[in-house]
């Protein structure tokens, strides 16, 4: 669809583009990527033709741009610029119509059915054709930026060019605006060339990238070939994080910011845990990054409260998540901030080991109820329902845990239980073979985050070390509690 | 669609409803059927060689000045443009002024001296602004167009002082048509300008669509397909045509180019393939009603137009804005 061949140029005589190639196929959302004054906006003026290139080739369906006339390089491709609206009050469905011209041709032609159906279509698919009779300024700025994407869309050009189409709108404007470009192009076939400033929409929405830096192509692809942490530390000359997203297989930066809280004493030590007769509680004064199955904010996440909750064996599971907030909310923690879980056993047989290591405490924490035990490689043949019980486990580090020290920790951890309960010869009562755990196990690892880095949590790594003995004796010690009680 | 028409319907009958009490109010009454019964010769003569002519020059410059004015705020983004903005009538002021100062006459056309050396200022003034804001900046931006007209206006204001302060008998003839005025010009100063107006106000509405596109901005208007360039020139030079001849055969008269446009525009929308025809309407009417309340409110004295376009047309402007605010 557009061929850029080896463009040079910039305003006067002072070159701000170096030789930038790239092409974009036909249905595609390409986002031009780069910190300010990269030339973003040059190349887009180029492409346009509204500047002219000291050097190289714009094609367009294989054709140089030159070539076309002003109407027919119209019909082919159009430009929304950044910044819109008029003087004058002009309605919806007038600034929509302007889009027609360049299909009127002739001095006297008219307004003909075509254009009224483009018109029509176009307010239909942004969805402004509701307010089709009002005026601009009495539009939001989101409501705008639709009017001016249905005007472009009028034009029935097959390759738009957009300049931050999202720019100064809020977050619900920027998704709708970005879901309907996306819409435009996976399902009519719309091509799409735009810059964007946030680098996050950019990943989620385009198809491909272009990332520059200084008049220069750095890198070209997929998200996931150019949104790299390295790439964009350099580029942008900031500290950023790159993650998941959530849902979509598209990579997702976060700034890290330099300013850090002033340094507190960052350390949790057996005295932060308290046993009250509802639950077992650790209350931290700062957020630790915790990886866990709790029933209340389990995965990933920093969190600065975390309970373990008995709650009698009858207790109505079907509301639990309502429930559950209601119990923090009267026991003055907040829901937002707090990791919970739940177990049967009473709180005051928790097992509570501090464990001194050459980089700092780690803690652990295990009630142990045992009635359901399972063994987890018979599970298949045996039948459902059991009995209650729950081990639940928390392992509380002082030290700073890489994303994969936190697995490893909680795969160190579970075969550390699976240990303990072989050497207390808890058995399913079923299979009659020595179970491995309950159904409804939870575990939590916590990291202060400070101090020495982790980079690994293995079974023979410093923190692996003391997180599988810690849990072996700790379980070891809250299953024979348990039975004590029986 | 139906809102148009009785958008052209209520302009046409303003029109002629200001037409036929434009001829018809005067010193002597002329009833409407002086249009054709020429049993009365008197009042025959007096609605064919005085009121008529006067009436429709009236009307034209009044429509010359408002689809001017609207083509220009249209041009220039700026709802303060006014057919005057970029000096081109300081450039026939100049011409007309040193005429009048220099007691020139041109042989075989002395009557029509005043009028074509105010074109020729004008021509020459539009020549002159064009030129130097293109050598500024070649791609003619509106900011570069409006100050270089500033900066002629000023100059040629400057020098038409000059004149008026070094003038000694000519004085009240100066003050006179500087302050505008359509009378005694007669059947020739009406076929003089009819060109003019019919040239410019065809080639204002053949960018209608143009004018529409540039509303949002050059780079847009490129986007669509606009020959902004040209466009650029044809409207400058429409504009400068319609205003130079109005300028030159009837004086300055202020606000029937800035306001007609405006009011046309809240009452029908900025659609200039609509709002181009319609402030050519409305602009003669509204000066052919103020032209009859110059002669006639305190005759037989005159009141210079100028001053009742402004009378007219300020609370009229101001009631529409108003109503249209308060909406």
């Amino acid at each position: 669809m557009l061929q850029v061949k080896n463009i040079c140029g910039g305003y006067g005589t002072t070159p701000i583009l170096k030789d930038i190639s790239f092409q974009v196929g036909k249905g595609t959302f390409l986002g031009i990527l780069g910190p300010n004054g990269c030339g973003k906006s040059t190349l887009l003026k180029i492409i346009s033709s509204i500047l002219k290139p000291s050097s190289g080739k714009i094609l367009i369906d294989d054709k140089e741009i030159e070539s076309y006339s002003n109407r027919e390089l119209a019909k082919k491709m159009t430009v929304l610029p950044q910044l819109q609206g008029t003087i004058f009050s002009n309605t919806v469905r007038e600034t929509v119509s302007i889009g027609r011209y360049p299909h009127q041709k002739g001095f006297f032609s008219q307004w003909s059915k075509e254009d009224e159906q483009a018109v029509n279509q176009a307010m239909l698919q942004t969805g402004v054709k509701r307010y089709e009779n009002s005026y601009l300024e009495n539009l939001s700025g989101g409501e705008r930026q639709r009017v001016f994407i249905a005007q472009a869309l009028a034009q029935s050009s097959q390759l738009v060019l957009l300049d931050e189409p999202t720019n100064h709108l809020d977050i619900a404007h920027q998704q709708q605006i970005l879901d309907m470009i996306r819409k435009e192009v996976t399902e009519h076939g719309l091509t799409v060339v735009s810059v964007l400033h946030d680098i996050n929409l950019a990943a989620l929405y385009c198809d491909e990238l272009l990332l520059m830096e200084n008049g220069q192509v750095r890198a070209f692809g997929k998200p996931h070939e150019v949104v790299l942490e390295k790439e964009i530390e350099d580029v942008y000359d900031a500290q950023i994080s790159l993650q998941a997203h959530p849902e979509q297989p598209k990579p997702q930066i976060t700034i890290l910011p330099e300013i850090q809280e002033p340094l507190k004493d960052k350390r949790i030590t057996r005295n932060h845990i308290q046993i009250k007769s509802e639950y077992v509680e650790l209350r931290s004064q700062f957020p630790l990054r915790v990886l866990s199955s709790a029933v209340h904010n389990a995965g990933l996440g920093w969190y600065e409260n975390f309970i373990n909750r008995t709650v009698k064996p009858d207790y109505n599971i079907e509301h639990v998540q309502e429930e559950f907030i209601q119990f923090l909310n009267k026991e003055g923690l907040s829901p937002t901030n707090t990791v919970g879980m739940m177990t049967a056993v009473e709180s005051s047989k928790a097992i509570i080991k501090q464990y001194n290591a050459s980089f700092g405490e780690v803690i652990v924490i295990v009630t142990a109820g045992i009635g359901g035990a399972i063994d987890v490689s018979k599970t298949y043949e045996r039948e459902f329902p059991i009995r209650v019980g729950t081990i639940n486990i928390w392992v509380i580090v002082n030290a700073k845990l890489s994303d994969e020290a936190f697995v490893q920790a909680m795969m160190t951890a579970t075969e550390a239980k699976v240990k303990a309960l072989h050497s207390e010869q808890v058995v399913d009562v079923q299979t009659k073979t020595i179970a491995t755990g309950t159904p409804t196990d939870s575990l939590l690892i916590a990291a202060t985050q400070t101090g020495d880095y982790m980079q690994y949590g293995g079974p023979i790594t410093p923190v692996g070390k003391i997180v599988g003995r810690g849990v072996f004796e700790a379980t070891i010690e809250a299953i024979r509690n348990y039975r004590k009680g029986d | 669609m139906n809102r148009l028409i009785i958008a052209y319907i209520s302009s046409m009958v303003a029109l002629f409803v200001s037409i036929w009490l434009g001829v018809s109010i005067g010193s002597v009454d002329v009833p409407f059927s002086t249009f054709w019964d020429d049993t009365n010769e008197s009042l025959y003569n007096i609605l064919w060689t005085i009121r008529m002519p006067r009436v429709l020059l009236a009307g034209l410059v009044g429509a010359s000045l408002a689809i001017a004015g609207a083509a220009f705020q249209g041009l220039l983004k700026n709802p303060l443009a006014d057919p005057y903005t970029l000096g081109v009538s300081s450039g026939a002021s100049v011409g007309a002024v040193a005429t009048i100062f220099f007691s020139i006459s041109i042989p075989f056309i002395s009557n029509f001296t005043l009028p074509i050396i105010g074109m020729v200022g004008a021509l020459l003034t539009m020549v002159i602004v064009l030129t130097f804001s293109r050598l500024i900046d070649r791609s003619m931006k509106m900011e570069t167009l409006i100050l270089t007209g500033v900066i002629f206006s000023s100059f040629l204001g400057s020098c038409i002082s000059l004149m008026i302060a070094l003038t000694g008998d000519q004085l009240r003839e100066i003050m006179s048509w500087l302050l505008g005025s359509v009378s005694m010009r007669g059947w020739p100063f009406v076929k003089m300008i009819v060109p003019f107006v019919a040239i410019g106000s065809i080639l204002l509405w053949l960018y209608r669509r143009e004018l529409n596109a540039m509303m949002y901005g050059d780079e847009r208007a490129m986007a669509l397909g606009v020959n902004v360039k040209r466009s650029k020139y044809a409207i400058l030079i429409g504009g400068s045509m319609l205003t130079g001849a109005a300028v030159a055969v009837s004086g300055t008269i202020g606000f029937v180019g800035l306001v007609v446009p405006h009011m046309t525009r809240m009452m029908w929308g900025t659609d200039h393939r609509h709002l181009l025809p319609l402030s050519f309407l409305n602009g003669a009417s509204l000066l052919i009603i103020c032209d009859l309340v110059s002669r006639t409110i305190i005759a037989p004295a005159e009141i210079p137009i100028g001053v009742i376009t402004a009378f007219i047309g300020a609370p009229v402007f101001s009631y529409i804005f108003y109503k249209q605010r308060r909406k």
